[in-house]
């Protein structure tokens, strides 16, 4: 497909949010609920221009599609491209479909209202650029430009150490895409050396052959970027502090969105570009993978506020989605694809529920509840879906990504998957445990004794995820068939390069190139 | 005699408005305004910088004896230094007013400090270059002192003053050892001199090539001579800080640019190593400091010596890959520093400085405007994109790394980092803490806001835009070849 030159879709889905922002700067800040709505009807909007993108997009190519182009900086080939395949336009969705819930649940926000959802537009729009770029240079800008809203929210709207929390949040990430922009500087003058074409585009990119020792190093600088965002252990311990200072809507972004970028990096960037110093150092992630998977499990079981073991579940679950892309086959990257979409959903609705509890009670502590049940039975029965969600029921969403991380996981490392696969017994355990504790037993503390049920617009923000999550578990083809070619495109990426001899590590590629694809 | 006056155009409108607004100044009595003096002198400036724009697309010419060469190099800078003088001029108004600095003079020596600026760019020669140093020098070491009612801005003034004649000293020795060498100040002929007689220099050459730098990175604020940076940046009046740190910084890297890294280019491997280290001290130990410091005003101030080691990254890698990235990080940086001061200034109430962290307490919700300004020069000094920061670091660590100097980019990333908790800690003073914050509204400060706009615009402008400006800088940098 042509890439058309000149803006088009994908870059009106970009303005969308920042039109919102700029509405938003111009009205009056009393005016909250008139605010609520400007920001509302543009993330609401975005989402539907998205479905229209959707419906445009070709789901039996893997190819770029809706590809544009422009020049921006002409002398040292730096362009402004962006297009979606197969793996982005559902984490496209993923954000849109997400914000205008987030912005719903920010209802109890009252402080600076103006200036928060001016944030939640700009994050919205840094999250999707960084998705649909294609030039390197414009990616590292949207990467960087989400942090900035991203730090004001967890700074300005967080709990009591959200100072600490926003910096640590913004260190940890900079540390790693500061080497990244090092490492893409140097690819564009490795490019530029071998093909006299000076340019930043990822697609001619992945065309270059570097040598290995070369490719080890800016391996490493970009999978140290995206595994501080994943977050893969031992980058991990900024996480918890953020998310347990963020405000709802924060985390749900947060964990339903921002985390995916890392694994997403990974994807699109640090293994199809550098295949062979990939393809070597697998297993050394495939271990931090499943460290992660029990290691946050452990660590989530022990947790007595809720949002910590919502946060620690995150690095449980986000080591499956590595674990899966590390596979390097099509079962495990398509679970691991259609897991991101999975966490986003259940990991955003637990993080939605949990703030709902918290606007009642204002704390988080599990051992403040206990037999809400009989309280709130509509709070109850729909958390006990997403519960089930992340623990990965057949029948919902979660089931279907797990098991095909774990079958693609299985044919190349049979071990590390054994081991892999408690971390899905631990997580039944601790979530169960957290729901026993605080859904079940007597009703015996007098404050829970007042707590209202969900209201209408409560409802209203879960039932489209609860939605998703039961027609996702019940009929995931429309999805996988739409990412398979995009997936497999990428893999071919990896393994149609010659493999160096240095790079060949019998347990792993062996078996790759028998039956890898 | 070569008689080609065009050249001097520009220089010499700014030392006409600067001796109009001194005379003009005598007749106004002491109880009437003076904010016609700021008037004549925006005006002059604005005369000056149209100029300098059409002399741009000219060809380069030069005067007497080839020793004033004004080639879009010298029209590059000589353009940075006209902004930086009108911005700082705007963001005086009011302030030299409460602070009972008089203005006639405060003004006229912005505008020569500004022609000393101009020559020591356009400079071909080692004693036109050393004119224009001194003219600068004396006029700056008079703005520091001029708050006469603040004890610490006298003492700024002496301290700059003895700290600058001693600069002065290792120049002047080192222009006279190459004297000696080869023959000549002309800067063509000592370049001449080195290309036909590439080996066996004599040892004082060298020796006067080290002494120039010497003299250069005391200028500039580099580790090891920076100790004069702290003192005289937080005593002098703000606005005054905001124009040293950006213009006179600038024209000492002018002058660095066209004589150490162009005509003396053939020396340069004897002094690549030390300035490799002298480079990564500055960015480091600068970085460093400025965590530590409870005053926003000494923030900027050892911030400004972290830029310096940023800037010294191109003049490591050589002129071949490092021009265009010194002439367009200068530009950037000009703009979200000068921004950065004309908030702080926007800040100081009568004799009081208000440049803490606590002062900016809260600031972000009681002056919006000058919040969001002041959030985003400190994000671009910090390097996020899309600001200016991050486009002028690009091309820095771009060129680090297109030399080979890979080690050079990396440190630079990694000093990137450690900056970034201190220019934070301004944003969370303003929008994360509580407290009574007073900046100046529009009414109160009507042109501060106007040069905070200003330089806003040159901020975002250069991040998101930045091919036009880079073009220039090629353009520039390539005149010197």
């Amino acid at each position: 497909m042509m890439p058309a030159q000149g803006f088009g879709d994908l870059t009106l889905l970009l303005a969308i949010p920042v039109i919102g922002a700029a509405l938003l700067l111009c009205l009056p800040r009393r005016q909250s609920a008139g605010l609520f709505a400007v920001a509302l009807t543009a993330s609401a909007l975005a989402f539907l221009w998205s479905l229209k993108i959707f419906d445009r997009f070709d789901g039996s190519s893997g190819e770029m599609q809706l590809v544009e182009r422009v020049a921006w900086v002409p002398a040292v080939g730096i362009q402004y491209i962006v297009g979606i395949d197969g793996i982005s336009i559902f984490l496209v969705l993923l954000t849109t479909f997400l914000m205008p819930l987030a912005l719903l649940a920010s209802w109890s926000v009252r402080d600076k209202i103006k200036e928060y959802l001016i944030f939640m537009l700009l994050l919205e729009t840094g999250m999707l650029g960084a998705f649909v770029a294609l030039d390197m240079v414009l990616f590292y800008v949207f990467w960087e430009v989400m942090l900035v809203p991203m730090y004001f929210l967890i700074g300005v709207w967080g709990g009591t150490r959200r100072i600490y929390a926003a910096l640590k949040f913004v260190l940890f990430t900079m540390a790693g895409s500061l080497l990244m922009l090092v490492a893409i500087i140097y690819l564009a003058t490795r490019h530029a050396q071998a093909t006299q074409v000076l340019t930043f585009n990822v697609l001619q990119f992945y065309e270059l052959h570097l040598p290995v020792e070369q490719q080890y190093w800016l391996f490493i600088a970009f999978a140290l970027s995206f595994a501080i965002k994943v977050p893969l252990f031992p980058f991990h311990t900024w996480l918890p502090d953020a998310h347990v200072e963020a405000p709802t809507a924060g985390s749900v972004i947060l964990a339903g969105v921002l985390l995916k970028l890392g694994t997403y990096g990974f994807l699109r960037f640090a293994m199809p570009l550098f295949p062979d110093a990939a393809i070597a150092l697998m297993p050394y992630l495939i271990a931090l993978s499943v460290i992660g998977i029990v290691y946050g499990a452990a660590v989530a079981m022990m947790q007595t506020d809720i949002k910590k073991l919502v946060a620690y579940s995150s690095v449980s679950h986000l080591g499956f989605v590595m674990l899966g892309l590390c596979a390097l086959n099509t079962q495990g990257v398509q679970g691991s694809v259609y897991q991101m979409l999975n966490h986003g959903l259940s990991t955003g609705g637990l993080f939605l529920m949990v703030g709902m509890i918290y606007d009642r009670r204002h704390t988080r502590l599990i051992a403040e509840f206990g037999g809400l049940w009989k309280q709130m039975p509509k709070f109850s029965a729909l958390l006990l879906v997403v519960t089930f969600s992340s623990i990965g029921l057949p029948g919902l969403n979660g089931f279907v990504g797990e098991f095909l991380i774990l079958l693609g996981a299985f044919r190349v490392t049979p071990r590390w998957t054994a081991v892999a696969a408690t971390g899905v017994i631990l997580g039944a355990i601790y979530m169960l445990w957290m729901f026993r504790r605080v859904i079940f037993g007597p009703l015996n503390n007098p404050e829970n004794q007042k707590l209202k049920d969900l209201n209408g617009r409560e409802l209203l923000i879960l039932t489209p995820i609860i939605f998703l999550i039961v027609y996702m578990g019940v009929y995931p083809q429309p999805f996988l068939s739409r990412m398979q070619p995009a997936v497999e495109l990428n893999l071919k990426r990896i393994f149609t390069l010659p493999v160096s001899p240095m790079a060949a590590q019998p347990d792993i590629s062996g078996e790759q190139k028998n039956h890898g694809r | 005699m070569d008689a080609n006056l065009v050249p001097l155009l520009p220089v010499v409108q700014v030392l006409v408005t600067a001796l109009v607004v001194t005379l003009r100044d005598l007749f106004i009595k002491d109880d009437e305004s003076r904010g016609i003096l700021a008037f004549y002198s925006l005006v002059g400036l604005g005369l000056a910088g149209a100029e300098a724009v059409l002399l741009f697309g000219g060809r380069p010419e030069s005067a007497f004896n080839d020793s004033f060469m004004l080639d879009r190099f010298a029209l590059f800078f000589a353009l940075v230094f006209i902004l930086a003088a009108a911005l700082t001029i705007l963001t005086s108004i009011d302030y030299v007013r409460r602070a009972g600095i008089h203005e006639g003079e405060f003004y006229a020596l912005i505008l020569f400090a500004t022609a000393g600026m101009i020559v020591m760019a356009a400079a071909n020669d080692l004693m036109v270059f050393f004119l224009g140093l001194e003219t600068m020098s004396i006029a700056v070491y008079v703005l520091t002192g001029m708050w006469r009612a603040n004890g610490r801005s006298s003492e700024a003034a002496m301290k700059y003053f003895l700290m600058g004649a001693f600069a002065t000293g290792f120049l002047l020795y080192g222009i006279a050892l190459i004297y000696g060498a080869t023959g000549s100040t002309n800067l063509t002929q000592i370049s001449a001199y080195l290309l036909d007689q590439p080996t066996d220099w004599p040892i004082y050459l060298i020796g006067g090539g080290f002494l120039l730098l010497i003299g250069f990175s005391f200028k500039v604020g580099a580790v090891p001579f920076h100790f004069w940076v702290s003192y005289v940046y937080d005593g002098a009046p703000t606005p005054v800080t905001g124009f040293m740190s950006v213009a006179v910084k600038a024209a000492a890297f002018a002058a660095w640019g066209r004589i150490l890294l162009y005509r003396l280019s053939p020396l340069d491997g004897d002094w690549v190593f030390p300035l490799w280290i002298v480079a990564i001290g500055t960015m480091t130990l600068g970085n460093l400091l400025a965590i530590t410091q409870q005053s926003i005003k000494r923030m900027l101030a050892y911030s400004s010596i972290a830029h310096a080691g940023y800037l010294l990254i191109p003049i490591v890698v050589g002129l071949e890959w490092g021009g265009l990235p010194l002439l367009f990080y200068l530009l950037t940086y000009s703009f979200m520093t000068l921004g950065a001061f004309a908030v702080l200034t926007s800040m100081a109430e009568g004799g009081e400085a208000r440049d803490g962290y606590s002062d900016f307490a809260g600031l972000g919700f009681k002056r919006p405007f000058l919040a969001i300004a002041m959030a985003l020069f400190m994000l671009s000094l910090a390097g996020f994109p899309p600001l200016a920061g991050f486009t002028g670091k690009f091309y820095v660590f771009r060129s680090a790394v297109l030399s080979g100097q890979l080690n050079l980019a990396i440190i630079g990333v990694l000093n990137s980092l450690l900056s970034v908790v201190f220019y934070l800690r301004v944003i969370v003073a303003m929008y994360m803490e509580e407290g009574g914050a007073e900046g100046k509204s529009f009414r109160q400060a009507p042109f501060v806001y106007i040069a905070v706009a200003i330089a806003l615009l040159g901020t975002i402008y250069l991040g998101i835009l930045p091919a036009d400006a880079l073009n220039w800088s090629r353009q520039a940098f390539s005149s010197l070849e």
